[in-house]
């Protein structure tokens, strides 16, 4: 009884001292993401040898920050889990790689919509404007929301910063890239652009988006188009090899 | 309070020590059933570190006993799926021939299945589920085709896709005659005047149509052919029959001059396997409107 009563007392102590309790919480909860998260910084395995990730263009950057700032990734997952009946619909499981310029990642925990992890290429760019602005236009039974406000042009004056920010937490964007990444978000919005050669050199595969008469001033929804046409179509799949990737 | 004074039949009133204003916290022992659970939780956590991948070491991680991994197994089920399947009539679908797979029930029900679910799911989103098409995504229920409609053609406008970035991809753009500066508005209004005639739509009798005609062979005829009848090698409609992709009033005929059109298909190679092309060739000629 009195070896009992010794442990309580000592728990005693925490339990009247509330901030001697929260360190005792965090050097706990501390514990646990050491040896979760941690490892997951250091090991090789974590991220896939891949070949073609490149990092986002200014223009498919902006759309992921419309992305995020709408919620998409509240109804849409990108994430395809290792599931025959996940890769069966919507193709290839995610890699860690496919998402490791992704600052945060992007892939969900809800699917009411769709997971988009693949939807890069599936549609037309003027099938995701006409879905956007009204998704039962052309999906009579959808139930996403409509985005009519997104035909307003893109706010492009932070793009660079955006880069420079993505480059500090190690997006390989050189400093190149930063300095020109206004004029590579007009760039590829125009494909008569004469520097799209050059736009190209710097993000190889990059494919322009012809933004139709607004060229020279996209929309929001043009650069959110940009970021849904190049979701899950960065890595190539003929020279991923499986075997070597298992987990 | 004495202790004896919290016995209860649930409790034999022991308390922990602890006291806050006058309120003091029992130490009852917790039910049986619940602390061995805990236990034997605790005993499964062991023996899954040792079966299963669960420890991260320096440079890699321990892998478990049978070197469990998830994408291996996932891999293994759908290479095991693909071969039932392909047991079935799917590696036939590959790679028969179209006449071939025609001539034999079974194997075109099976397309056609394969064909309906695949459309569903790639297709349904422009085409409708229905494939009636609607403005600007052609209905694939007539037998008016902008890229061809045999088989052969079917399949390859499905796999390559139209105005897509790939090499083999069906190409052809409507020209933006108006906003590129090629004709001016009036020429505009009465070429626009003209087409609508081609088609024994109503037009307006105030415009030259000579005038409107004389303009389609210049600007309209290398594609759309001289009497307007079309030409799919480069996706040029038809404009003498009553089916308009992108309208038919003439304001729209009019805006399709101006701006253009380019409407773009997908190509699918890669992102379906050859089988679920070929059925969906086959599942969209059947609608109706197949040569």
């Amino acid at each position: 009884m009195s070896s009992a009563n010794a442990i309580w007392k000592k728990h005693e102590f925490f339990e009247k001292h509330s901030i001697i309790l929260l360190i005792g919480i965090l050097i706990v909860v501390a514990i646990g993401g050491l040896i979760e998260i941690v490892p997951l910084f250091y090991l090789k395995s974590t991220v896939e040898k891949v070949e073609g990730m490149r990092p986002y263009t200014p223009l498919e950057l902006a759309g992921r920050n419309i992305y995020i700032r709408e919620g998409c990734y509240l109804c849409h997952s990108q994430m395809i889990r290792p599931m025959r009946d996940e890769i069966e619909r919507y193709g290839h499981f995610s890699l860690a790689a496919e998402s490791m310029y992704d600052h945060p990642f992007q892939w969900g925990s809800k699917r009411t919509g769709p997971d988009l992890a693949r939807v890069g290429g599936k549609y037309s760019d003027e099938w995701h404007r006409e879905h956007l602005k009204d998704p039962r236009s052309v999906v009579p039974t959808s139930i996403m929301p409509a985005y009519p406000w997104l035909t307003k042009p893109l706010d492009t004056h932070a793009v660079a910063a955006d880069l420079k920010a993505n480059q500090r937490i190690g997006v390989p964007y050189t400093d190149e890239m930063i300095l020109k990444a206004r004029s590579d978000l007009l760039t590829q919005a125009d494909p008569d652009d004469a520097a799209m050669d050059e736009f190209q050199k710097r993000y190889p595969g990059a494919l322009p988006r012809d933004a139709g008469p607004a060229r020279k001033q996209p929309t929001e929804l043009d650069a959110l188009v940009a970021y849904l046409q190049v979701l899950g179509t960065m890595v190539d799949f003929k020279l991923y090899d499986a075997k070597k990737n298992l987990r | 309070m004495a202790e004896s004074a919290l016995k209860s039949p649930e409790s034999s009133g022991e308390t922990t020590g602890h006291e806050w204003d006058g309120i003091r916290e029992l130490n009852n022992p917790l039910p049986r059933w619940w602390l061995y659970t805990l236990y034997a939780t605790i005993v499964w956590s062991f023996a899954y570190w040792v079966v299963y991948p669960a420890w991260p070491l320096l440079t890699s991680y321990t892998t478990g006993l049978f070197g469990y991994s998830q994408r291996e197994v996932v891999l293994e089920e759908v290479a095991r799926v693909r071969e039932a399947r392909a047991a079935r009539g799917q590696a036939q679908l590959a790679s028969a021939s179209f006449e071939d797979i025609r001539s034999d029930p079974n194997l075109l029900n099976l397309a056609l299945a394969t064909g309906k679910a695949a459309f569903g799911d790639n297709c349904a989103g422009c085409h409708g589920v229905s494939a009636t098409g609607r403005t600007g995504y052609p209905s694939l229920q007539d037998d008016e085709w902008l890229w061809g409609g045999t088989l052969p053609e079917i399949e390859r406008t499905i796999r390559f896709g139209a105005r897509t970035s790939h090499p083999e991809s069906r190409a052809g753009d409507m020209m933006a005659f108006g906003r590129d500066g090629i004709l001016k508005r009036d020429e505009i209004r009465s070429v626009a005047n003209y087409v609508l005639s081609l088609s024994g739509k109503a037009y307006d009798p105030k415009l030259d149509l000579a005038r409107g005609g004389e303009i389609f062979a210049q600007n309209c005829a290398a594609c759309h052919g001289d009497t307007g009848r079309g030409k799919q090698e480069v996706g040029a409609p038809d404009l003498t029959d009553a089916i308009w992709l992108y309208g038919s009033s003439p304001e729209q005929v009019i805006a399709t001059i101006t701006n253009g059109r380019k409407g773009v298909m997908p190509a699918w190679e890669g992102r379906l396997d050859d089988a679920t092309i070929r059925s969906l060739a086959l599942y969209v000629h059947g609608l109706g409107g197949g040569r």
